[in-house]
C-alpha cells in the first residue's frame, strides 16, 4: 500500500510534473517566477491549496456528483455531473480565500509581494487540472490526497528552479525583443526538455 | 612574427569605430586576439586579472579533447571493420566507394587502417558541426555586437563524439545551430546561459530525430541487416534486456573503448586523460566529477540491494556503470562545463552527486532511454543555479550570525 503511495506521488511530482509536462499553471507560473523567496512562497500556497482542495473534492465528488452518487438520499437516478466543474471550483475559491487569509496574518511580507497572483490561485489551471485528473482516473480519497500533494510539490519545486535561473538570467544579455516573457517561454521550453528525463517512467 | 602583427595592426583602423569595415570588428577581434595576447587593460575600478581568459580555457577543453577524438576515430573505424570482417556488408556511402577505389582492405587488426576508416566518418562530422558553429557564431556576434568567443569550438568538438557515426550531415549542422542559438545566443552569449549548449544540441536532435539517434539500433557503420550473427546494440541496451549481458562482455574492452556507441563516448580512458588535463589546469572541477562518481557508486548500490524480477537493470554495478555509455564523456566534458554548472565549491559537489544519481535512476527505472547521462545533466544544470542560491544565502545567514555574536 506505502509502495502504491510513493509510486503514485514520484508520479505526480516528476513524471506528470504539473508545470513542465502539462503545462498547467503558467500564468502564475512565469509572472511569479522572477524571485526564489517569492516563488517558494507561492509555491508553498499552492501545495497547501492543492493537497486541501484534491481531497475535499474527491469527497464531494463521491457523495454529491458522481453518477449514483445521491442513493445514500434515495435519489440514484439523479446524476449531478453536469456541475462538477462549478463544485470543483467553489471548493478551490474557498480553500484559498482561506489560505489567502492566513497569509496575510501571518506573513504581510510575503502577501503583498505576491499581489494578485495570490487569489489567482483560484483559477490557477494546476489545481482544477489536478481535480479533474482525479475524478477521471477515479482516485480513492487517499490516492486523492497523496496526488494533490505531489502534484503541488511537483509545481512548487519547478517554479522555484524556474526563479533561480531567472535571477541568474539577470546578468544576461538577452536581445531586446526577447526580454521579459519572451525568454521566459525559451527557459520553460528548454525546462521541460531537462524533464523528459522522466517521461516514459512506469511506475 | 613582426610580420604578421604588422599586418593585423595596420589592419587595426579599418574595424575600429567609424572605419569602413566597423562592422566585422568581432571577426577582427577574434583573429587577433586568437594570435596575439590583446594589450587592453581595464579602464575603471580594480579587477581581479589572471593570466587566463576564455580563449585560453576553451582552447585547453578542445587539446582535453582530442584524445576522445582519436579513440572515436579509430572506434568507429574498427566496429566498422569488425563487422565488415564477420559478414556484414559495408554500408553504401561515399566512404566505401572511395574506401574500395583507392584499394585498401578491410582488416580490423591493423590500427592504422582502423583510424583513417574511421576517419572518414568522424571528420565530415566535425566539419559540419564547425561549419554550423563558424557561421552562427560570428554572424551573432556581428548582429549583436559582442566578441567571438571560442565556445562553438568546445561545442563543435563536444557534439560530435556524442553522435553515432551514421547520423546524416544536415542533422549535425542543424543540431550545432539550434545548441548555439537557443542554448546560448538568446541568452547573450558565453556565460549567460544556464544549460551546456553541446547538450541542448544532442537532445534537440535526440528528441527530433529519435530514429537517427536512439541507442537500439546498430551505431556501426555498417549494414546489419545481411547477418544475424552480429549483435550491432550497445552494451547497455544489452544489459536491459538481459540478465547475463554484462558477465559475457568484458570491462576492458569497455574501458579501452572498443565496444558500438556513439563515436567519442565508449572509450573511458581517451575520457580519463582529458579529465587528467582538465583538472590539472583547474578548468574542469574535481568537486563535480569526485560528486559524480561517488553519486553513481551509491545508487547503483541502493538498485543492487534493491534487486528487481524483471528490470536486469537492477543487477549492473557500478563499475559496469562508470565506463558503459555516456558516462566517462559526460562526467568529464558535460558536468563540468563551468557556466551551467554551479559556481560555489559545495554545490559543485553536490551538483555532481545530484547527476550521478539521476544517470542511474535513469539507466535503471525509465525505459524508455537506455542513457541517462545527457537527460540527467541537462535536468541539473535547471537545478544548478537553485543549488548556488541556498548555498550564497546560508553562507549569508552564517556571516550575519557571526558578526552578531
Amino acid at each position: 500500500m506505502l509502495e502504491h503511495y510513493l509510486s503514485l506521488a514520484t508520479k505526480a511530482v516528476f513524471v506528470e510534473n504539473m508545470a513542465l509536462a502539462f503545462f498547467l499553471g503558467m500564468c502564475s507560473f512565469l509572472a511569479v517566477s522572477k524571485k526564489v523567496e517569492t516563488a517558494i512562497g507561492l509555491g508553498t500556497a499552492v501545495i497547501f491549496v492543492l493537497a486541501v482542495t484534491c481531497a475535499l473534492n474527491q469527497l464531494l465528488n463521491e457523495a454529491l456528483l458522481k453518477e449514483g452518487a445521491l442513493s445514500w438520499l434515495g435519489l440514484g437516478n439523479v446524476n449531478l455531473g453536469f456541475m462538477t466543474f462549478l463544485v470543483l471550483i467553489g471548493t478551490i475559491a474557498a480553500a484559498v480565500q482561506v489560505v489567502e487569509m492566513a497569509i496575510d496574518r501571518f506573513s504581510p511580507e510575503l502577501y503583498n509581494s505576491l499581489g494578485v497572483f495570490l487569489p489567482l490561485i483560484a483559477v490557477n489551471c494546476a489545481i482544477l487540472g489536478a481535480a479533474l485528473f482525479m475524478v477521471k482516473r477515479d482516485y480513492t480519497f487517499g490516492e486523492a490526497t497523496v496526488f494533490g500533494l505531489g502534484s503541488g510539490i511537483g509545481w512548487a519545486i519547478a517554479i522555484v528552479a524556474m526563479a533561480a535561473i531567472r535571477e541568474k538570467l539577470r546578468y544576461s544579455n538577452v536581445p531586446e525583443p526577447l526580454r521579459g516573457l519572451g525568454i521566459a517561454f525559451i527557459v520553460v521550453g528548454l525546462m521541460s526538455v531537462g524533464f523528459m528525463a522522466f517521461s516514459g517512467i512506469q511506475l | 612574427m613582426k610580420f604578421l602583427r604588422d599586418l593585423h595592426e595596420n589592419a587595426r583602423p579599418h574595424f575600429e569605430k567609424g572605419g569602413k569595415l566597423e562592422r566585422f570588428y568581432p571577426l577582427y577581434e577574434a583573429q587577433y586576439t586568437g594570435l596575439f595576447t590583446p594589450g587592453d587593460v581595464t579602464k575603471t575600478a580594480s579587477h581581479v586579472r589572471d593570466g587566463i581568459d576564455l580563449k585560453r580555457m576553451m582552447i585547453i577543453v578542445v587539446i582535453a579533447v582530442a584524445p576522445c577524438m582519436v579513440a572515436a576515430m579509430w572506434n568507429t573505424g574498427y566496429q566498422a571493420q569488425l563487422a565488415i570482417a564477420s559478414g556484414a556488408a559495408p554500408l553504401d556511402t561515399w566512404q566505401t566507394w572511395l574506401w574500395t577505389a583507392v584499394g585498401l582492405p578491410f582488416d580490423f587488426n591493423n590500427s592504422l587502417l582502423c583510424l583513417l576508416f574511421g576517419a572518414l566518418y568522424y571528420l565530415p562530422i566535425y566539419a559540419a558541426a564547425m561549419f554550423a558553429g563558424g557561421i552562427v557564431e560570428p554572424g551573432i556576434a556581428i548582429i549583436r555586437k559582442h566578441e567571438v568567443n571560442e565556445g562553438f569550438l568546445v561545442t563543435g568538438a563536444l557534439l560530435p563524439l556524442t553522435l553515432p557515426a551514421t547520423i546524416p550531415l544536415w542533422m549535425v549542422m542543424l543540431g550545432t545551430a539550434f545548441g548555439l542559438v537557443m542554448g546560448k545566443e538568446v541568452f547573450g552569449g558565453t556565460g549567460m546561459n544556464f544549460l551546456n549548449p553541446a547538450l541542448v544540441a544532442r537532445a534537440f536532435l535526440f528528441f527530433a530525430y529519435p530514429a537517427a539517434m536512439s541507442g537500439d539500433a546498430a551505431w556501426v557503420a555498417a549494414d546489419f541487416t545481411a547477418v544475424d550473427s552480429v549483435s550491432g546494440a550497445t552494451l547497455l541496451s544489452q544489459a536491459a534486456v538481459s540478465h547475463g549481458a554484462l558477465e559475457a562482455a568484458s570491462w576492458w574492452k569497455a574501458f579501452w573503448g572498443s565496444v558500438p556507441g556513439s563515436m567519442g563516448e565508449t572509450s573511458a580512458f581517451a575520457c580519463l586523460l582529458g579529465a587528467f588535463v582538465l583538472i590539472t589546469t583547474g578548468i574542469g572541477s574535481w568537486r563535480t566529477m569526485g560528486g559524480l562518481f561517488i553519486g553513481t557508486i551509491l545508487m547503483s548500490l541502493v538498485f543492487n540491494l534493491i534487486g528487481s524480477e524483471t528490470n536486469a537493470m537492477f543487477e549492473v554495478p557500478w563499475y559496469w556503470h562508470v565506463v558503459l555509455g555516456g558516462w566517462a564523456f559526460g562526467t568529464v566534458f558535460m558536468a563540468t562545463d563551468p557556466v551551467s554548472s554551479t559556481f560555489t565549491a559545495r554545490g559543485k559537489l553536490i551538483y555532481g552527486f545530484m547527476i550521478g544519481v539521476m544517470v542511474v535512476l535513469v539507466r535503471v527505472v525509465n525505459p524508455a532511454y537506455p542513457e541517462g547521462m545527457m537527460l540527467a545533466i541537462l535536468f541539473m544544470n535547471m537545478f544548478a543555479p537553485l543549488i548556488d542560491h541556498f548555498i550564497v544565502q546560508a553562507n549569508i545567514k552564517r556571516r550575519l550570525a557571526r558578526s552578531a555574536a
